[in-house]
């Protein structure tokens, strides 16, 4: 299983990674990050510099491609404090890609060291500044899709139990939660037929279970989801957890928006 | 629209066959997963355990299988080393013509599908009759196993019924029950008739070279019954170091495989019929088959030699539920094929080399694997190696561009702002394969590049 244990947080200064998804599509989902972890006192860098984690030529088989961008984020996230990350797809990529193709290489030391203090933001929230509760209020029938890498991390649970705390929220269950929603990175375009086939059966569950909104950790699986659905012309209401987060603190008082 | 093989056999695959595969694959997983959790209390530390004991074997097969091999002869068994598939055949074909022997019964074993021994023998004038009711199945209609465990995973019990009626036995009856009375008093006389019991192994024991066999329908059984002589085809992963570790592996094998505590018939054999036995086969073979599996240990990805083939990872597999099996070219289909089968190919690695792209890469297969095999991490390997040996791999976006773009902050920044473009032009118009791909079937988001840093910029003054 994958490696996700982290040392005990020491302070509260954290660097953001905002993901290549949210830099190009999703601004308001690293709008979100910034504000919920503020909201729980944390000071936050935004390393200028960062691009992308890597991961999708990591997964699309072009591991010498891929590690070159794995030493420029390498760089671009010096220092100590811990990275945090709203994907458990790039952090994953962080603690456990990255050092699979690194592991023949000198500089795989420093390549580990980032990944060991990088953290998707639920797991961060939940098991490093210890908070299992959340104020505010969000009326709305939540499906929760636990996107596939946080298959043996703790994300998955610490998503789930910041949802239920929040009040008005209810989580709604659906049929095969186990199951892929079908995105898979470059599988999307190199295996159009299946990736969609896996994304409309996903739907169907989720349809059933009539949520309000679907709600992930990673914006690439709702990205996917939210586009079959709109290309269908039944699109669904898409939000990441920390958007869900945030708004009940705005909606709560707790926040202005 | 599909480019690449896996995926144009699964826009092709009859819906009727995808139902059965679906269904079959599904029920499969949920009664494992259910079976497993309600009857211990962390099945995942079982499986981490399982694998250990299964890596530790592989890592350590230069004294396990002669020490295997010393007991075996112990025992009275005569074993026999298979370097090829060829090789393999040619030995069950010599113990036979020995013999005399014109006439073997099979019970279900993968390792002769991939070394195509029916064939070869039939080929030779050998009668080499499967006994295993799925496998009899795929004989009778001259098709393929889709399924390590359930071979028949692919037909519907009315294809079946059509099946029998033409082989010949009987009228058209889709009735289950009926199919496999019809089945058994076909096979009843011939277990009588037959020379030769051929059976493969789950596992062979190196402290007691017990070799041990699954089964539910007793055709293994059967086949051992009359026979005079037994052949039971091994891969050489197949050891465990003691007895005691049949526990572990055998409670995991049924509950992964068929969510079952123990198969019906679990099998413990130990060698010929000994002097003052009733009855048995008098003359017991060993092969111990490589086949190309000393060269998957040479490699990084030698932990799928764990594998005690039970199919979990077919069965939870999303890519498997809509292809099918034989989208796979490959005896061993499904995450452990994706790995397995590209690289027992040997040099000829890049023919197969893309059924390790046939994954989202989710991970439920490691999740479900009994002996905990990284099949994702191997899957990624096989798709680096494929990448430094030159396979060409279509509908693979190129990565080569967007490495200088993402290595080079100055240019990512330029590129963020520079793509809102793609929000006022018609993307089929755009010369990028990959993005095409996307929205047949997708829509894509609104290009917001560069709205977060400046969003950031603005909060900060």
């Amino acid at each position: 299983m994958l490696n996700s244990e982290r040392p005990p947080l020491t302070g509260k200064r954290v660097q953001l990674m905002a993901t290549c998804l949210c830099d190009a599509f999703h601004d308001d989902v690293a709008a979100a990050t910034v504000q919920v972890l503020e909201h729980l006192g944390c000071t936050i860098d935004f390393p200028e510099g960062q691009t992308c984690c890597g991961q999708p030529a990591f997964n699309g088989g072009d591991w010498a491609a891929s590690r070159k961008v794995v030493r420029h984020t390498v760089a671009t996230f010096a220092g100590t404090d811990p990275v945090v990350v709203p994907s458990g797809s790039c952090a994953a990529m962080m603690f456990h890609g990255a050092e699979l193709e690194f592991e023949h290489e000198a500089d795989l030391p420093a390549v580990a060291a980032v990944g060991r203090r990088t953290w998707e933001v639920a797991d961060f929230i939940v098991n490093g500044l210890k908070v299992t509760t959340w104020p505010g209020r969000y009326n709305a029938r939540v499906a929760f899709h636990r996107s596939c890498h946080t298959r043996g991390t703790p994300s998955g649970e610490a998503a789930r139990t910041l949802l239920k705390a929040v009040p008005g929220l209810e989580l709604v269950e659906f049929g095969e939660g186990e199951q892929c929603c079908g995105f898979g990175g470059t599988f999307s375009v190199s295996f159009p037929h299946i990736s969609s086939a896996m994304g409309d059966l996903k739907l169907d569950f989720i349809r059933t279970a009539k949520p309000d909104v679907l709600a992930s950790g990673d914006m690439s699986c709702l990205m996917h989801l939210g586009g079959l659905a709109s290309k269908e012309g039944t699109p669904i209401k898409c939000v990441h957890v920390v958007q869900i987060l945030r708004d009940a603190l705005v909606n709560g008082g707790l926040l202005t928006p | 629209m599909a480019t690449q093989p896996i995926d144009q056999f699964a826009t092709r695959l009859r819906p009727e066959t995808r139902a059965a595969v679906y269904d079959g694959t599904k029920t499969g997983y949920e009664k494992r997963t259910k079976l497993l959790f309600d009857n211990y209390a962390d099945p995942n530390r079982l499986r981490e355990l399982a694998g250990e004991i299964k890596q530790h074997v592989i890592e350590n097969l230069d004294t396990y299988l002669p020490a295997a091999e010393a007991r075996l002869q112990a025992n009275g068994v005569q074993v026999h080393w298979a370097a090829t598939a060829e090789s393999a055949c040619e030995a069950v074909l010599a113990i036979m013509q020995a013999r005399g022997a014109t006439k073997l019964v099979k019970a279900k074993t993968m390792v002769s599908e991939e070394i195509e021994l029916a064939d070869f023998l039939e080929k030779r004038g050998i009668e080499a009759l499967e006994t295993d009711l799925g496998e009899f199945i795929v004989q009778i209609d001259h098709d393929h196993p889709s399924h390590i465990v359930k071979p028949i995973i692919h037909k519907n019990r009315s294809q079946i019924a059509t099946s029998f009626e033409k082989h010949g036995l009987g009228a058209y009856n889709d009735d289950p029950a009926t199919i496999t009375a019809r089945a058994r008093q076909w096979l009843r006389p011939k277990y009588l008739q037959a020379d030769v019991g051929l059976t493969g192994a789950n596992f062979i024991s190196v402290e007691s070279g017990r070799l041990v066999l699954v089964t539910n329908e007793g055709n293994s059984r059967f086949c051992l019954a009359g026979t005079k002589c037994h052949i039971a085809l091994v891969g050489i992963e197949k050891l465990v170091p003691r007895d005691r570790d049949l526990a572990l592996l055998l409670n995991l094998l049924g509950r992964s495989g068929t969510a079952q505590q123990l198969t019906v018939y679990t099998e413990f054999i130990t060698g010929p019929k000994a002097a003052g036995q009733p009855d048995g086969p008098e003359e017991m073979h060993v092969i111990f088959v490589d086949n190309g599996r000393t060269d998957v240990l040479a490699t990084e990805c030698r932990d799928i030699l764990r594998c005690i083939r039970c199919g979990a990872c077919l069965n939870v597999c999303p890519v498997y539920r809509q292809a099918s099996g034989h989208a796979y070219r490959s005896v061993y289909p499904g995450p452990v094929g994706a790995v397995l089968s590209p690289l027992l190919m040997g040099e000829r690695f890049p023919e197969k080399a893309d059924l390790a792209k046939a994954s989202s890469l989710c991970g439920a297969c490691q999740e479900v694997c009994p002996v905990n095999i990284p099949i994702p991490d191997l899957l990624l390997r096989l798709r680096d190696r494929a990448k430094k040996e030159g396979v060409s791999s279509p509908g693979t976006p190129p990565m080569g561009a967007w490495a200088l773009l993402a290595s080079q902050p100055g240019a990512w920044r330029a590129a963020l702002f520079g793509g809102k473009l793609i929000n006022h032009l018609p993307t089929k118009l755009l010369p990028i394969p990959a993005l095409r791909a996307w929205e047949n079937t997708r829509t894509l988001p609104q290009w917001r590049g560069g709205e977060f840093r400046k969003w950031l910029k603005r909060r900060r003054g």
